[in-house]
C-alpha cells in the first residue's frame, strides 16, 4: 500500500467535487491497495452518505436500491426475497456473510476481476493494470477466465453475481456527476475490454453511483440465480445464470430475461438466447437451443475450454428449474 | 487402558482452550518485543537467473525506512540453513543467484509495517533472466533415480514375472498436484539481541532444531540462542525445518540493535517455506482369479528444487499394506527451478496411497468383487517385506465398523446405478495407514504439594499436546488434571524432537511418564517438599546417544517400518458418499464415515478432532487443493486463499469418526501409535473411487474437478 490522503464525504456534491477514489465497504478497494494494484492518491469515504443512499424501496412499479445498501441487507429483504428472487439469490450466493455485511451494492457492481495476473503486480504483462504491457493470462493459467466478450488484449472474467441479475433485468444505474444527475441502462455501465481493457466502465471521473432501479415485470416472480462453483459456498462462479421467465398457460415463453456470469468479461446479457426462447414452449430442446445461441461466439483458451459446455449446461439447468417453479 | 479411575482415555477439553479463545495465549508474533521495528520481504519475480542490480533510491526515500538488506551488504553474514535431506539448499541473500519464484532477495526494515511494505513495493530489481523449468515434462527439468539411503526400495520375489503371469492386471498412471499448507498463522519471526545473546520468537515444530540451525548459520554458539514458540497456529509440517528468513531477521536486528519483527504475507508463505510437491506414479497390480495379489510394482516420481534431493518415498509404506509375495518399488526425482518441498501432513502417504488405493478399487471392479472384501482377502498377517509381526493391526475391524455405520451393504456396485433426482450418487472406500513413530524426548516434572508443573520443549501445534501431557502427568502422579500446569515451546526446557510424523504424543508422553516415575520413586522414599526430576525417554531400538542428537537439534526417530522387533502401523478405513450433478457436474461430499485404530488414545476428544481434520483435508486434497503453476514462468499463480481452494463447512457437512479400541503392547510401553496424519491418508482415493461409482469415470489425476465431469 502507498500513502494516500483520506477524506470523509460530508455530502454528495462535495464527494463528487473531491474527485477521489470512493471507499464504500472497502472489500475490493483496500484489498487491491494492499496488493499495490490500485494506488489512489486520494480516498473519499462515502459511508457517511448512507442516510441518503442506504434505502431499499420496493414500490409497485420498481425496486429501488441505494448504492450504500449492504449486500446482506438486500439479500434478506422480504420484498426482494418474494418478488425479486433472482436478486436475493445472486447476493446470497456471493462472497461470505462477513463480506456481505461490509460490502455495498455500488461497490459490488464495480468490483474488479480476480485474474491472478492482474492482482499481482510482479507479473509485468497485464493490459488492464499496465496498458500495452501484454496479457500474461492469454497463454498462462486461465481456467477461470472468460469465453464471452473477450478480446486479444484481455480475457479477464467479471467476477460478480449481483450485476448479472441487474444486467438481465433491464435495471438502470443512477449517477451523480460533476454536471448533475443522470441515469444509464445497466448494460451500458460496463465496457468490453476491446483494445482498452483498463477502461472498465463508462463512468467519468467523480461519477458517484447513487442507486439502481429494477422495473417491476411479469417475469420476476419466476426468476432465479444458479451459480456453479468448485466448492459449495464462498467461491466465485465458474458459470452462473440469472434467468427470469414469463410463461403463458401453455408454458410458452412470452418473455425471457437471461444474464450470464463467470463466463464473460462483463455482466453478460444473453439476448440471442432470450430471442431463441421467445414464443417457444419451454422444454429441454428449447432450453438447449437458447444455450447454444448464448455461447455461439464463445472463444476459449487452453485452460477454460470446459466453460462453454459448462455455461450452456448451467443455463439449461437454470431455465428448466425456473420453468418448474410454482408461482 | 481406561478404567473408572483412569484419566487417560477419557475425553477432556483442552486445558489451553480458555487462553486461546480469550486471546491470552501468546503466539510468537504476540510476544512483546519493546521497541520492535518491522521487516518486509522483497521476493523475486522470476524463477531462474540473477539479480543484476537493485535500485533502492525510491524505497529508501519512504519515511521511516531504516535499512535494506540485500546480497550487496549482508551476503556473507549468514549461511543457508542445513537442509532436511541430501543435496544442497537453495540460497537467498548469500548471492545474486535466483533458484525459484518468490525467493527472498531483500529485506526492508522500517519503523512501521506500512512503511516497510510500501518501501518493499518501491524496490526496483533488474534481473538477468534465464528460462526456467517449471515441473515434470518442462524443458530443462532433470530426472534422476533416487538411490537407497535415507529411504529404502523394498523388493521381494520376482514381481515382473509374477505381473506378466497374472490373469488379472491393473497397470495405470496417477498424478497428485502441488499443495501448500497455508496454516492459519502466517510465517512470522521476531529477533532481538541482548549483547551476544539472540532470542527468536517464531512458530516452530522443533525449537531445538531452529536454535541449533540458526546458530550454525550465524556462526555463533548455540548456547547463546533462545527460541520461543509457546503456541503455534497450525503447522502441518510447514514449520518443521529452518527456513532462510530467520537468520536474516537476526542479522537485521543485529545491524539496527533493535528487535525486528517479520510477519510474511500469505502469498510469500507459498515460496519462503516448503510445500507438498507434485508426484506421478505408475502402479501395477497383478492378482489371481480369486483376487489374491500376486504382484505389486510401484514407481514414483517427485518434484524437487535444483539442488535438493528432498523426497518422501511413500513406497516404503505402499509395499507393505497388503499381503503380496512379489513387490518392487522405485522412486525418481525431477529437479526444476522451484523452491524445495518439505513435510506436509502424511508427507509420503498422502500422495502415494492415492495410486495404490485407486488401483485396488480398479482391481475390485476387474474382479467383480466388493472392494472391502478384496482388502479382507489381502489383509497381511505380517509385514510382507521383512516378515516381522505387526505390533497390532486392526485394518479389517476398522473396515467392518465403518462399513456398518455407513450402510455399505445397501450399495449397488454398478457405476451410475444410484441416483437422487439429478444427482448421481457414488460410494467409495479406501485404506488408511500410517507408521507408528516415536522419538527421544526429555521432560521435567516439578511437584509442589498437590500441584505439578511439567516442562519440555515440545510443541502444541493446535493438536492438543498441552492437554495430553497434563493428563499423562495427572494419571502418573495421581492428581486432578486441574492441578497440573504445562510449559512447552521454549529452548530453556528439556529437548523434545520435531513435532511431526505422528510421533509427538508417543514421544512426549513417555518422557513425561518417565519423569513422573522418578518423582513417584522419591515420594515412595518418603521425600516431601518440592520434588523436581528430569528424565529422558529414548525409545527401544535407538542408541542412548539419540537424545544428544535431539539436544543438538538433529533428527533421531524410531520409524514404524524400520524396527527389528515388529512393524508398527496405525490403520483405518474411509467410506465416503459423493454426489455429482448429472447436468452441471459439481462434485459434493455430503457424508463420510471413517474408523481408526491407533492403540492407546489418551484424549478421545482431541483425537477425534485430529482425525476429523485429516478427513476433511483429504476431501480437500481430492477435490480442491492445487497450487497452479504458470509453466512458462515457473511461478505460482493462485497464492492466496480466495484462489487456493480449501473446503468450507458446507463442503463437509457430516464427518463421522469411529475410534476402534485397540490394545498394542508391542509398539511402545504406553501403546501409543499416533493419530495426527492417518486421517488424511487414503481419503483422496476414497473420493476418486466414489466418483467412479457415481459416474463410471475413473479420474487418476487430482484434484478431480468439474471439467472432469462435464
Ligand atoms: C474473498 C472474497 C470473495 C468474494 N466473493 C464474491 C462472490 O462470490 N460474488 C460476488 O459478487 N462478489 C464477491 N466478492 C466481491 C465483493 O462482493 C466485493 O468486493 C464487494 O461487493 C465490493 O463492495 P464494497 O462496498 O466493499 O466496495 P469498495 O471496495 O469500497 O469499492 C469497490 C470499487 O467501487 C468504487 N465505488 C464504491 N462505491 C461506489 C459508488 N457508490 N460510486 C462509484 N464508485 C464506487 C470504489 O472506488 C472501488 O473502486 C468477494 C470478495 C472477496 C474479498
Ligand atoms: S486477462 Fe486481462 S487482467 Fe488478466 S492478465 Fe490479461 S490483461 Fe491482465
Amino acid at each position: 500500500m502507498r500513502s494516500f490522503a483520506y477524506d470523509k464525504a460530508g455530502d454528495a456534491p462535495s464527494a463528487v467535487a473531491a474527485g477521489g477514489q470512493y471507499l464504500a465497504g472497502g472489500t475490493t478497494l483496500v484489498d487491491l491497495m494492499k496488493l499495490d494494484v490500485m494506488q489512489p492518491a486520494h480516498v473519499v469515504d462515502i459511508n457517511g452518505l448512507d442516510k441518503q443512499y442506504g434505502e431499499i424501496e420496493a414500490g409497485k412499479d420498481a425496486l429501488r436500491l441505494g448504492a450504500l445498501v449492504r449486500m446482506a441487507e438486500a439479500a434478506e429483504h422480504p420484498a426482494i426475497l418474494r418478488d425479486y428472487p433472482v436478486i436475493a439469490q445472486s447476493l446470497r450466493q456471493a462472497a461470505s456473510p462477513q463480506i456481505r455485511n461490509m460490502a455495498s451494492l455500488g461497490g459490488n457492481v464495480l468490483q474488479r476481476t480476480r485474474c491472478t495476473y492482474f492482482r499481482d503486480p510482479s507479473w509485468k504483462a497485464c493490459n488492464k493494470r499496465a496498458p500495452g504491457s501484454g496479457c500474461a493470462a492469454m497463454d498462462g493459467v486461465n481456467r477461470r477466465h472468460a469465453v464471452l466478450g473477450v478480446s486479444d488484449q484481455c480475457i479477464a472474467t467479471y467476477p460478480g453475481d449481483f450485476a448479472v441479475a441487474l444486467a438481465a433485468l433491464d435495471a438502470q444505474v443512477e449517477i451523480l456527476g460533476t454536471s448533475g444527475k443522470h441515469r444509464l441502462p445497466f448494460g451500458e455501465l460496463h465496457r468490453l475490454p476491446g483494445t482498452t481493457p483498463h477502461i472498465e466502465t463508462s463512468l467519468s471521473a467523480g461519477d458517484l453511483i447513487t442507486g439502481f432501479t429494477v422495473p417491476a415485470a411479469p417475469w420476476l416472480r419466476r426468476s432465479l440465480y444458479l451459480k456453479i462453483r468448485d466448492r459449495e459456498a464462498y467461491d466465485f462462479a465458474l458459470a452462473s445464470a440469472a434467468v427470469a421467465l414469463d410463461l403463458d398457460k401453455d408454458r410458452r415463453v412470452r418473455a425471457a430475461r437471461i444474464g450470464l456470469g463467470g463466463v464473460a468479461t462483463v455482466p453478460w446479457r444473453a439476448q440471442e438466447a432470450e430471442k431463441a426462447l421467445t414464443g417457444k414452449i419451454i422444454d429441454e430442446t428449447a432450453a438447449q437451443s437458447a444455450a447454444d445461441a448464448a455461447f455461439a461466439d464463445a472463444t476459449t483458451r487452453e485452460g477454460n475450454g470446459f466453460k462453454t459446455e459448462l455455461g450452456k449446461r448451467t443455463l439449461v439447468r437454470a431455465l428448466l428449474q425456473a420453468a418448474a417453479m410454482e408461482v | 487402558m481406561a478404567d473408572d479411575t483412569s484419566i487417560i482415555g477419557k475425553a477432556r477439553p483442552r486445558i489451553d482452550g480458555p487462553a486461546k479463545v480469550t486471546g491470552a495465549a501468546r503466539y510468537p508474533s504476540d510476544e512483546p518485543a519493546p521497541g520492535a521495528v518491522w521487516a518486509f520481504l522483497v521476493t523475486s519475480a522470476i524463477a531462474r537467473g540473477k539479480v543484476k542490480s537493485f535500485d533502492l533510491d525510491e524505497a529508501k526515500a519512504v519515511p521511516g525506512v531504516l535499512d535494506i538488506l540485500t546480497h550487496w551488504n549482508v551476503g556473507g553474514d549468514a549461511k543457508p540453513p542445513a537442509p532436511t535431506s541430501k543435496g544442497k539448499p537453495t540460497t537467498t541473500l548469500e548471492s545474486d543467484r535466483i533458484w525459484h519464484d518468490g525467493q527472498i532477495i531483500a529485506v526492508v526494515v522500517a519503523e512501521t509495517y506500512e512503511a516497510a511494505r510500501e518501501a518493499a513495493n518501491r524496490v526496483h530489481v533488474d534481473y538477468d533472466e534465464e528460462k526456467p523449468s517449471a515441473t515434470f515434462g518442462s524443458p530443462g527439468a532433470q530426472e534422476e533415480k533416487r538411490e537407497p539411503g535415507d529411504h529404502e526400495d523394498p523388493k521381494i520375489g520376482d514381481p515382473e514375472k509374477a505381473f506378466g503371469a497374472a490373469p488379472v492386471k491393473i497397470d495405470q498412471r496417477y498424478e497428485t498436484p502441488t499443495q501448500h499448507h497455508n496454516p492459519m498463522e502466517l510465517f512470522t519471526t521476531t529477533c532481538f539481541w541482548q549483547g551476544d545473546k539472540l532470542t527468536i520468537y517464531e512458530p516452530s515444530q522443533f525449537v531445538y532444531g531452529l536454535k541449533n540451525n540458526v546458530a550454525k548459520q550465524l556462526g555463533i554458539d548455540p548456547a547463546k540462542v533462545t527460541v520461543v514458540s509457546r503456541f503455534t497456529g497450525g503447522a502441518f509440517g510447514s514449520k518443521g525445518g529452518t527456513t532462510a528468513r530467520t537468520a536474516w531477521i537476526a542479522v537485521a536486528a543485529r545491524r539496527l540493535k533493535r528487535p525486528v519483527k517479520l510477519v510474511a504475507t500469505r502469498d510469500q508463505g507459498f515460496t519462503i517455506a516448503t510445500y507438498r510437491a507434485e508426484t506421478r506414479h505408475r502402479l501395477r497390480l497383478g492378482a489371481d482369479a480369486n483376487g489374491r495379489l500376486t504382484a505389486l510394482i510401484h514407481e514414483g516420481w517427485e518434484l524437487t528444487s535444483r539442488p535438493s534431493q528432498y523426497n518422501v518415498s511413500g513406497t516404503e509404506s505402499t509395499a507393505r499394506i497388503y499381503a503380496c509375495p512379489n513387490v518392487e518399488t522405485a522412486v525418481n526425482l525431477v529437479h526444476a527451478d522451484r523452491n524445495t518441498p518439505g513435510f506436509m501432513r502424511a508427507p509420503p502417504d498422502t500422495p502415494y496411497m492415492f495410486p495404490l488405493e485407486s488401483a485396488m478399487d480398479e482391481l475390485a471392479y476387474a474382479l467383480k468383487m466388493d472392494p472391502v472384501e478384496l482388502r479382507r482377502l489381502n489383509d497381511a498377517p505380517k509385514d510382507p517385506i521383512n516378515g516381522l509381526p505387526w505390533s497390532s493391526r486392526s485394518l479389517m475391524k476398522c473396515y467392518d465398523a465403518a462399513a456398518e455405520r455407513f450402510g455399505w451393504k445397501q450399495r449397488n456396485p454398478v457405476p451410475g446405478a444410484m441416483r437422487d433426482g439429478d444427482w448421481k450418487i457414488g460410494w467409495g472406500c479406501a485404506t488408511a495407514a500410517y507408521p507408528s513413530n516415536i522419538a527421544p524426548c526429555g521432560a521435567t516434572v516439578r511437584l509442589d504439594g498437590d500441584k505439578a508443573s511439567i516442562g519440555l520443549a515440545g510443541q502444541d501445534l493446535g493438536t492438543g499436546a498441552y492437554t495430553v501431557i497434563a493428563m499423562t502427568a495427572a494419571q502418573a502422579l495421581k492428581l486432578p488434571v486441574e492441578n497440573v500446569s504445562v510449559e512447552l515451546g521454549h529452548t530453556d526446557l528439556p529437548a523434545a524432537s520435531l513435532a511431526a510424523g505422528s510421533s509427538h504424543t508417543a514421544s512426549i508422553c513417555h518422557a513425561v511418564a518417565a519423569a513422573c516415575d522418578k518423582v513417584n520413586a522419591k515420594r515412595a522414599q518418603g521425600e516431601t517438599g518440592v520434588i523436581e526430576e528430569t528424565a529422558a525417554n529414548v525409545p527401544n531400538g535407538l542408541p542412548d546417544s539419540a537424545m544428544d542428537k535431539i539436544n543438538h537439534g538433529q533428527m533421531a526417530i524410531s520409524r514404524g517400518f524400520g524396527r527389528k522387533d515388529c512393524t508398527a502401523y496405525a490403520f483405518g478405513a474411509h467410506f465416503i458418499e459423493v454426489r455429482v450433478h448429472g447436468r452441471t457436474g459439481e462434485i459434493r461430499t455430503p457424508r463420510m464415515v471413517s474408523a481408526f485404530a491407533s492403540g492407546t488414545i489418551i484424549n478421545p476428544l482431541t483425537a477425534y478432532s485430529q482425525y476429523m481434520g485429516g478427513m476433511i483435508w483429504g476431501i480437500s486434497a481430492a477435490l480442491f487443493e492445487k497450487t497452479e503453476i504458470d509453466l512458462r514462468a515457473a511461478r505460482y499463480t493462485n497464492d492466496n486463499l480466495a484462489d487456493y481452494l480449501i473446503p468450507v463447512n458446507a463442503d463437509a457437512p457430516e464427518i463421522d469418526v469411529l475410534l476402534v479400541p485397540e490394545e498394542d503392547n508391542a509398539v511402545n510401553p504406553m501403546g501409543i501409535k499416533g493419530i495426527g496424519e492417518i486421517g488424511i491418508v487414503g481419503v483422496n482415493a476414497a473420493v476418486a473411487n466414489a466418483v467412479f461409482h457415481a459416474t463410471g469415470r475413473r479420474i487418476r489425476r487430482l484434484p478431480i474437478r468439474i471439467e472432469d465431469m462435464v
